[in-house]
């Protein structure tokens, strides 16, 4: 449980024209831990996220995975599963690319997985715009599974989703971690979203992380005004 | 909107079936050798024998027109698989890369798109001379910008959709990608660019061979066979009259189904 699966050590990233979108980021996330992310839009967050996923330039500073192969969850599940193919297709995909099984055990690892996910093996033969929103979600996070990663990042997540659909999905994030020992690094606006499900939060202001802890010491003694304020326009006071 | 879409769709698979049943009849049952002239029949008005009558030689127009849909069919074809083939290459590669590769590639492009088709398939012919198959070379080049730009553009919305990011955080590399997750995904776009290409290389083919530099005689092809009997047109007005529907119906059907096809709107 100590273990750290993933270590960001003062991380600076600046796009074109100076401007400094990430200003020296460090913390930790631990095998089988959530770690949550929030702050307002345009603080940074997703920037971390693809910065961890090597797709943002990294100035200075490092990104130290102890896991192979971290996936993501998109936030717009529309946009995440491709169009043209299966369910079947797009689950089956990651398992090709890296040559790992047969095709018997290609099959069943689908099959497990979509049903680990909550829907039935029929959706492997559907396309993705014959389901809905919480349905696709499933789906994302069932591929973000199937390479056996120990680290996954949720951007937003849940956040295009109605508010029944979005409780369905944060007991599928808390069932997956518990059955399968993954690590989760959940970034949000929504500071209900991230209570519920983290263990750990970390709150962004402008690039920098001003304030980190246990979700309860962080929600319930916030030290820094932005906390308090951000808890404040979130409807949690004390 | 969606109902005359599907309407024009059906309209246009319709008449080109029929055509094309046409054709395939041919390679079963052809009333005369399409080449065999007779002088007793030269100018022969429709009748039973020959249903759409005779042309300057005494040869049928009716088995002249089966053979000259079969070339233009053939040329049609060969131009869209050369044209749509190495421009829709061209179109994913610059479109996914970007970069230098795009700069280079796409200001070539610009470069052979400047010239007027027409004129530049003129010039392609002029340089490797006519025949049948140098048509097809020539519509071929001529048909690459056309096809590339659409490819690149439906490329490039599709590289930064989640889908793709999520195949390479997979560990796909970009022929993968290109290849599997994002051409099935421009496809509905490529699918109407190639009717409203073929319709352009019946019309291009039809226009070359009018001009005497496309398909060489005695061998027929409808623009070819236009072309003869325009001299003709007041004298024995079926000549010219045939062949001509032909062309008309093609490039309605190809236009109609290009339509339906059309995904937007």
């Amino acid at each position: 449980m100590d273990k750290p699966i993933l270590e960001v050590k003062d991380l600076r990233v600046s796009y074109k024209r100076g401007k400094e979108v990430l200003n020296h980021v460090s913390f930790q996330v631990k095998e089988g831990q959530t770690v949550g992310l929030v702050g307002e839009s345009g603080c940074g967050k997703s920037t971390l996220a693809k910065a961890i996923l090597g797709m943002a330039p990294i100035q200075e500073g490092e990104v130290v995975h102890y896991s192979s192969m971290p996936q993501m969850v998109f936030q717009d599940p529309y946009s995440s599963l491709n169009p043209a193919k299966k369910i079947g297709w797009i689950l089956e995909e990651p398992l090709k690319i890296q040559k790992k099984l047969n095709k018997e055990e290609r099959r069943e690892k689908m099959e497990q997985m979509i049903e680990r996910v909550g829907l039935g093996t029929a959706f492997l033969e559907r396309y993705p715009n014959m389901l809905s929103g919480g349905q696709r979600q499933r789906v994302a996070i069932a591929l973000a599974l199937m390479l056996d990663s120990k680290l996954i990042i949720a951007d937003e997540a849940v956040s295009a989703l109605d508010v029944t659909v979005q409780a369905q999905i944060l007991d599928l994030f808390l069932k997956i971690q518990r059955e399968m020992g993954v690590s989760f690094f959940f970034i949000s606006h929504d500071l209900r979203v991230v209570y519920h499900l983290c263990h750990y939060v970390l709150v962004m202001k402008e690039g920098k992380i001003i304030e980190a802890g246990n979700v309860e010491q962080v929600y319930f003694t916030p030290r820094e005004e932005y906390t308090k304020t951000l808890l404040k326009a979130a409807g949690i006071e004390d | 909107m969606r109902k005359e879409k599907k309407r024009s769709f059906l309209l246009g698979a319709s008449i080109l079936i029929v055509l094309f049943c046409f054709v395939l009849s041919s390679f079963f049952y052809m009333p005369y050798d399409p080449n065999q002239m007779d002088n007793a029949n030269k100018f022969a008005g429709v009748s039973f024998a020959h249903w759409m009558g005779c042309d300057n030689f005494g040869r049928d127009i009716y088995s002249r027109i089966l053979q000259g849909t079969r070339t233009t069919f053939l040329v049609a074809f060969f131009t869209i698989i050369i044209g749509g083939g190495i421009g829709t290459a061209v179109g994913a590669i610059t479109g996914y890369f970007g970069g230098w590769i795009d700069e280079i590639l796409m200001r070539l492009n610009d470069a052979v798109a400047a010239f007027p088709n027409f004129l530049l398939a003129l010039v392609v012919i002029s340089l490797i001379g006519p025949g049948t198959f140098n048509v097809i070379m020539a519509l071929g080049i001529v048909f690459i910008p056309g096809f590339a730009r659409i490819a690149r553009g439906e490329f490039l919305r599709c590289r930064n959709m989640d889908y793709v990011k999520s195949a390479k955080l997979m560990g796909a590399g970009p022929f993968r990608i290109i290849i599997f997750h994002i051409f099935p995904n421009t496809i509905p776009v490529l699918l109407s660019a190639v009717t409203i290409g073929f319709n352009n290389a019946v019309i291009a083919e039809a226009g070359m061979s009018f001009l005497g530099i496309g398909v060489q005689p005695p061998d027929a092809s409808l623009g070819r066979m236009l072309s003869e009997a325009q001299a003709y047109l007041f004298s024995t007005p079926s000549y010219a009259f045939f062949p001509g529907m032909v062309v008309v119906l093609l490039v309605l059907g190809f236009s109609l189904l290009g339509n339906g096809l059309e995904r937007k709107a």
